[in-house]
């Protein structure tokens, strides 16, 4: 799949345009250097990274799903209030303050001795760095493994290699980006028959090769996406945008710096309110943007031209799974024809096919109402919902512009 | 993967290009400065740069024999404004072989074709993966041709005789009836039952038959004919044939397999008029006006006749022979069952077929098992799987290599068969029962139409798995297949309902999912099914219960139909006349002598893609829009199984 990426889009505009427009991706994307070196950068920010950062209880609140943990990390409008709140209201956990300790002199140690290496530490080195995908970040650790590796047979490395990216997957069942962006390394990686002829060393150099390949077309999925998404967004028009997502805040900086004229309406994205962190970037880029609360997405959809929303995964069915409420307004959207475009890196293609909402491992996450909630009435509080693909009208992956169905063909070529 | 590369010469990043475009090759040069001049305009260009296409496309199909010409007037409609290189592909290309071939007539195309073979043709044989050649060649050019034929002249003469011919079948059958081993009652009441239509038809019978004598001394061409080849392929094929045409095997088959479902629709007009001469089994007269395309029998007359010949010396294997009758009686039902039954016979003939003399094992194999086939197909219309299981077993045998001897290929042979039914129909079936058991969960209700093997296999599986859900059963006449599937579920302590399919929006909306089998599964996402299913699904759907289809890959088929009507099978009329076990319900029991009434007992239907929610198979869960995918990998490693 990805040796059709469709990064040529890339090539182009170096070729065609002046560097200065590529300050997005130049600067998060890595030099080489960085990523054979094996040290990753050491971003600490905050003290509840470490608590989601736990290398030896994956889960340490078990009421909050690390799914939400590292979402709050990342879009981190969210901050600490509520995850602070949420842990008294859970209580303690003994193991917080231990992990914290042991988090420090593992790092240090981790890299370069191959016989104390953690892949939960590398993913978590990469995972600080505030513009890389949790995915990427786990490609990048799992290249990390086939380099520190020591071992002496193609076999060997293979069982390593599935034993780091199932520790990987473990880390946060919930995450559906990370266990696809796993299970298509290994697919990608592992999967050449030349590997058979070679001998070892060889081979290995060649896996760390495509690895690399593998972990740089990732990271620059998020500015192919932007520059194929450029032809649908026209002026004048106004854009409905749900959440946060990094791949479609790049897609409307890419069209801002383009000088396109467009409005963004964005919903509030209660409860962590990711659409004030996406209005407050976007403002910043001076487009015009209203904010709205959500459940005012129909009142407003007579005045969208498109709707635009990331996803967490993209399924088999072609489908996606994002963050709650984005059903509903793709709903809204389909019964008053507007398109509903999804912004989406291929490594989030999962291998899942939901039948309806309740048919997924529920992500949840607390949800703070301001006031205290009777313990009689009960909370919904599932984090995210499935759009079914017929209310999706193209997908934008770093594969090229899709239409749902296409997400299952390059599924079963990849798979079978 | 080589097509998304090459878009990359389009300097504007336009996703049209990459979606849905066919990309710009490139293969000329000079014409890459237009394209590239052209993106500032390129979002509208499909629109402004296909009408000069489509005349170009036109005048180069005419079939003009001038060469030059031609290519001189396409290279002049070159700078007219259409940048897309296909356009000159297409415009040169037919030139050079024949001008007609692009009229895109099937008999200009033929003609064509059999020229080539003409030229190549050489010794008396060849291998032909068309079934429908191989039928019609075998009687002639085999020696033991001619028993068979006579076999069917005297069929003719049965069908024609009345009571003088029913006297003549209880005699044999009940000379037969011990040296056969296993004659089960429901056997023996359906040879009961056929003599007593016999005798009731045999009036109207002797009118049927006199219309088929004449035209009866056409008939050594003609055969049987349901056949998926189009009739002109067959009549051309027979024509060239006799001069003996032998041709290289893979080369042409490639070109030829695809064109018969291309014709789909012509074969049912062409068969329409050759009907008159089929001999073997007795036409039904009151058929419905839509499907008359569709061969309808009158069932039961040909059951004892055929059983009659069980042990004379015939070109069909016993094996085999056992296998259709079983076919024709409906002991062997189920689209796996069939196949599987299908297989194994054939597999028996394998294991005692010897090739005669001055002949090479793969041609008259191949021959051999076309007329099997074709006798088959006289017992009952063939399912698609059964289609691609044979077509399975003449690629294995067109594709050993000479140097096998015959005792070595017959067991590479009958291992492929074994490794067949094994691999894609057991083994799928146990994946297939994998995949679908993580979509039930406790608390559901699951309805299921007819009997599938597979979902029963699946129903079960998840109750062994101690999954709390209960089970609908929806059925319906005449058929009821649905209660010996309801017996074999409570007997296993599940929790079952049981309703007939008039009652289904009724019992809908406390369903949670729907879990269907299929005949078989097309291009375009169709499902090919026992009639009913469509209704089940469309009423799942209005009720927005997902509908899960399990159906095993090679099942799969690349045709594409849009409705249960071009191809379908019509199964006994009389089925559905009568009401078993209830006497006093007979106001149609003579409406076969009415002219004004017609029964029509549909056996398949076809169920849109839109109403299906996922499609379980060997290959994993995957939505109706990518059976296609499927289809292109099952082929792929057909090749290599």
């Amino acid at each position: 799949m990805w040796w059709r990426s469709a990064s040529f889009i890339l090539d182009q505009r170096h070729l065609q345009e002046d560097p200065p427009n590529d300050i997005a991706s130049s600067s998060s994307k890595q030099p080489p250097d960085t990523l054979s070196s094996l040290s990753p950068p050491q971003t600490q920010n905050s003290t509840f990274m470490a608590t989601a950062a736990d290398p030896f209880n994956p889960i340490p609140n078990p009421k909050i799903s690390a799914y939400y943990q590292t979402r709050a990390a990342h879009t981190a409008v969210v901050t600490s209030d509520w995850l602070a709140q949420a842990q008294a209201a859970v209580g303690h956990h003994p193991d917080d303050a231990q992990a914290a300790q042991t988090h420090q002199p593992l790092l240090a140690a981790s890299p370069s001795s191959g016989k104390s290496f953690c892949v939960i530490n590398e993913f978590n080195n990469w995972r600080k760095q505030p513009d890389l995908a949790e995915a990427v970040a786990a490609i990048r650790a799992l290249a990390a493994v086939i380099r520190a590796s020591e071992a002496t047979t193609m076999m060997e490395l293979e069982i390593e290699l599935k034993k780091a990216s199932d520790s990987l997957k473990s880390w946060d069942t919930t995450s559906i980006s990370l266990t696809a962006g796993c299970d298509l390394f290994m697919r990608y990686v592992t999967r050449t028959s030349a590997l058979e002829y070679e001998d070892f060393n060889s081979a290995r150099s060649r896996l760390i090769e495509r690895a690399e390949k593998f972990g740089e077309i990732s990271c620059k999925a998020r500015r192919i996406i932007a520059m194929l998404s450029q032809d649908f967004i026209f002026d004048g028009c106004t854009i409905l945008v749900h959440g946060f997502s990094r791949v479609v805040l790049e897609v409307l900086k890419t069209a801002a710096q383009n000088k396109k004229l467009f409005r963004v309406f964005c919903t509030e994205g209660r409860p962590d309110r990711t659409g004030l962190r996406l209005s407050n970037e976007l403002a910043k880029l001076d487009v015009p943007v209203k904010l709205l609360i959500d459940s005012a997405v129909a009142y407003t959809m007579d005045e969208v031209d498109m709707v635009f929303v990331g996803a967490d995964g993209v399924v088999e069915s072609g489908g996606i799974i994002n963050m709650m409420g984005t059903y509903q307004i793709a709903l809204v959207a389909h019964s008053m024809n507007k398109p509903v475009y999804v912004a989406a890196e291929s490594y989030k293609f999962a291998r899942l096919y939901p039948l309806d909402q309740k048919d997924m491992a529920p992500a949840l996450r607390p949800i703070d109402f301001g006031v205290p909630i009777p313990s009689k009435v009960e909370v919904e509080r599932s984090a995210r919902d499935y759009t079914p693909p017929q209310y999706l009208t193209l997908l934008f992956t770093d594969l090229g512009v899709l239409t749902p169905s296409v997400v299952s063909d390059e599924l079963i070529q990849l798979y079978l | 993967m080589e097509a998304r590369r090459a878009s990359r010469t389009v300097s504007d990043p336009k996703v049209r290009h990459v979606g849905f475009f066919t990309p710009d090759p490139n293969p000329h040069p000079g014409r890459t400065p237009l394209a590239s001049d052209a993106p500032v305009s390129n979002s509208l260009s499909p629109v402004m740069i296909l009408p000069p296409r489509q005349p170009s496309d036109r005048t180069a199909a005419v079939p003009v024999p001038e060469t030059g010409l031609r290519r001189q007037t396409g290279a002049d409609q070159v700078p007219v404004g259409s940048y897309n290189p296909s356009e000159s592909l297409l415009s040169s290309s037919p030139l050079p072989s024949s001008p007609s071939s692009r009229v895109g007539l099937v008999d200009g195309e033929f003609s064509e074709e059999s020229g080539g073979w003409l030229r190549r043709s050489e010794s008396g044989n060849y291998a032909s993966s068309l079934p429908d050649t191989m039928v019609e060649r075998a009687p002639e050019n085999s020696a033991s041709a001619a028993p068979r034929l006579e076999s069917k002249k005297s069929v003719e003469v049965t069908g024609k005789g009345g009571k003088a011919v029913v006297e003549e079948q209880n005699e044999v059958q009940s000379s037969s009836k011990p040296l056969k081993a296993k004659t089960t009652k429901a056997e023996r009441r359906a040879l009961q039952e056929a003599q007593r239509a016999a005798k009731a038809s045999g009036k109207e019978g002797n009118k049927s038959a006199a219309v088929s004598q004449g035209a009866a001394p056409v008939k050594p061409v003609k055969q049987p004919a349901q056949k998926k080849d189009g009739p002109p392929v067959s009549v051309s094929v027979v024509s060239f044939d006799k001069k003996g045409g032998d041709r290289p095997p893979e080369k042409e088959r490639k070109k030829d397999v695809p064109a018969p479902r291309m014709q789909f629709d012509d074969k049912s007009r062409v068969q329409k008029a050759k009907k008159h001469a089929v001999v073997k089994q007795t036409e039904a007269r009151n058929r419905v006006e839509l499907f008359r395309h569709l061969p309808q029998y009158e069932h039961g007359t040909q059951l004892p006749d055929l059983e009659s010949k069980f042990f004379q010396l015939d070109p069909v294997h016993p094996a085999i022979y056992k296998v259709g009758l079983q076919y024709l009686a409906g002991d062997i039902s189920g689209g796996n069952a069939r196949c599987i039954a299908m297989l194994q016979a054939f597999k028996e003939a394998i294991e005692d077929y010897s090739t005669p003399q001055e002949k090479t094992l793969a041609r008259d194999l191949t021959a051999k098992i076309s007329s099997y086939v074709s006798f088959f197909i006289e017992c009952r219309p063939l399912s698609i799987s059964m289609g691609n299981a044979i077509r399975f077993l003449k690629t294995r045998i067109s594709d050993l290599p000479l140097t096998l001897s015959e005792s070595e290929a017959k067991a590479a042979l009958c291992s492929d068969i074994e490794h067949f039914i094994n691999e894609k129909i057991i083994l799928a079936d146990k994946v297939i029962v994998r995949h679908a058991v993580t979509k039930i969960r406790d608390g559901d209700v699951l309805l299921t139409y007819g009997s599938s093997c597979v979902v029963e296999m699946i129903l079960l599986y998840a109750h062994e798995m101690g999954k709390q859900f209960r089970v609908v059963v929806v059925d319906s006449r005449p058929k009821l297949e649905g209660q010996a599937l309801l017996r074999r579920l409570v007997a296993k302590g599940l929790s079952c309902a049981y309703s007939h399919i008039n009652a289904l929006s009724y019992i809908m909306h406390e369903v949670t999912k729907v879990f269907l089998g299929a005949a078989s599964v097309l291009s375009n996402g169709t499902v090919y099914s026992r009639v009913g299913t469509a209704s089940v699904a469309m009423v799942a759907n209005a009720f927005h219960v997902p509908v899960l289809i399990c159906c095993e890959a090679y099942k799969f088929h690349e045709r594409v139909q849009l409705d249960s009507i071009c191809s379908n099978e019509l199964g006994d009329p009389d089925a559905i006349a009568k009401v078993p076990g209830r006497t006093d319900v007979n106001y149609l029991n003579n409406w076969a002598n009415k002219e004004n009434l017609q029964l029509l007992n549909l056996m398949y239907d076809a169920t849109p893609a839109d109403y299906i929610s996922m499609i379980v198979t060997d290959y994993g869960m995957i939505p109706p829009t990518s059976v296609p995918v499927i289809v292109r990998e099952y082929r792929r490693d057909h090749v290599f199984l």
